[in-house]
């Protein structure tokens, strides 16, 4: 499966960003061969929407799974709508991609069920 | 003739001014009072309008007709705002980022969009006992767009109560604006005729003004000052205003009558008759440089 994950830079190795909208990148890893290609972000100069716009990206790079620290309620509504499951990890330590990968296929995250945070205005 | 009365910050007396202006104006002339402060009005806590005229407004926000639709995309693509969102065979509206613009209903190809009315907020309207014609935009708790309530509010001019004796009166629309220096500030200045801004004589009424003068400046609208609690800080806005042309038109003192009229819902020229004489001169001085 494909999985995409929010993180700070352009290699495997680069931190993981918590934030789902406004990560500078997404991680999209192909969990059976390893493969990863990294997309930067549309939504970082998005002045609204940024969840929204971010949400879509992932949609048509065809992840069926997200790993990022916190989801707004419009982003989470899209990722679900196009049936990827939103995945948290936490956020206050650092970390790169890999681990975050490495915690994701040994089953160690949690489904966000619901929005994590009420959004922000404009966003 | 429109004037506004606006302050960079809340708290410097502007809606003071503003009511005590329109009921000296009221005396004589046909006044509209609009007041634009859609985040908190409180104009009518001192113009006591009977405000009988409700009336709903907002955007015209896009609702997507799936039968219609073919996941095409072009509409999230041509959303600036993000409100609107394809993915796989399904599209989203995000009402509250929603701007009204209308470009995803124009741009459809399968013309699978109408659109709905998303109420953002209210305009009540009356008349005040001085026979002001009032009206004031609220906007609803949680919307982050008092635009479009702003720009409604400017088009509904309500007609001010027919009067039958005395001078032919002039057309006086009153705006009391937001506090601040944004959108909407700039927005309640557009199309005015005069700003009239309302300052203390302090370092921050200073940086305040600073800001709120740059935009009447852009918008080539005339304008005067105000200030109010004059006596405390320094005189550094008398200088700022020597240096850019800015008439002081009224300068109001350290007055214990004004906090009592605030607390007891009247207007300063209620509580303080003695301030008729100096809001009837401020009228006539405004009236006058906003012609000249
Ligand atoms: S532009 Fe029209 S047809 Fe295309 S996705 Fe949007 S609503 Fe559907
Ligand atoms: S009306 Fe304008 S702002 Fe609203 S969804 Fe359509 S394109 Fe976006």
């Amino acid at each position: 499966m494909n999985v995409a994950i929010s993180i700070a830079g352009q290699t495997l190795d680069a931190p993981f960003d918590a934030r789902f909208g406004r990560a500078e990148s997404f991680c999209v890893v192909e969990t059976d061969t390893g493969n990863w290609t990294i997309h930067a972000n549309p939504a970082l100069s998005a002045s609204g929407g940024a969840g929204v716009l971010a949400a879509q990206l992932i949609a048509r790079l065809g992840a069926q799974a997200v790993v990022s620290g916190a989801y707004g309620p419009k982003a989470h509504r899209t990722l679900s709508a196009a049936h990827i499951d939103c995945f948290l990890a936490p956020g206050n330590e650092a970390r790169s991609a890999a681990e975050i990968l490495d915690a994701f296929t040994s089953g160690r995250l949690a489904l966000a069920d619901s929005a994590t945070h009420g959004g922000h205005h404009g966003d | 003739m429109r004037i506004v009365v606006a302050s960079g910050k809340g708290g410097t007396g502007k809606t003071t001014v503003a009511t005590s202006l329109a009921q000296v104006a009221a005396e004589r002339d046909a006044v509209h009072f609009l007041d634009c402060d859609v985040e908190t009005p409180d104009a009518a806590l001192f113009l006591h309008p009977s405000l009988d005229v409700h009336r709903e407004v907002g955007i015209r926000v896009p609702r997507v007709d799936p039968q219609a639709c073919n996941a095409c995309g072009t509409c999230a693509e041509i959303c600036r705002f993000n409100a609107i969102a394809v993915v796989g065979e399904t599209t989203l509206v995000f009402d509250d980022l929603c701007h009204g613009c209308g470009s995803c209903t124009w741009m459809c190809p399968e013309q699978a969009i109408t659109e709905h009315l998303f109420v953002t907020g209210t305009i009540d309207s009356g008349t005040t006992p001085d026979g002001i014609a009032f009206a004031r935009g609220l906007m609803n708790v949680g919307q982050a767009m008092g635009m479009p309530i702003l720009r409604e509010l400017k088009k509904r001019t309500p007609s001010p109560m027919p009067r039958s004796s005395g001078a032919p009166r002039r057309a006086l629309e009153i705006r009391d604006a937001p506090p601040g220096a944004s959108c909407p500030v700039v927005e309640t200045m557009r199309g005015a005729d005069f700003v009239l801004f309302v300052t203390e004589p302090t370092p921050f009424g200073l940086h305040d003004l600073k800001q709120v003068v740059a935009i009447a400046h852009d918008l080539g609208i005339p304008a005067g000052v105000v200030i109010n609690r004059d006596g405390i800080g320094d005189d550094a806005v008398g200088a700022y205003c020597a240096e850019h042309d800015l008439p002081i038109l009224l300068r109001i003192p350290m007055d214990r009558r004004i906090a009592e009229a605030i607390a007891g819902g009247r207007t300063l020229v209620e509580a303080a008759v003695d301030y008729r004489p100096k809001f009837r001169d401020l009228l006539e001085q405004i009236l006058a440089e906003a012609t000249v």
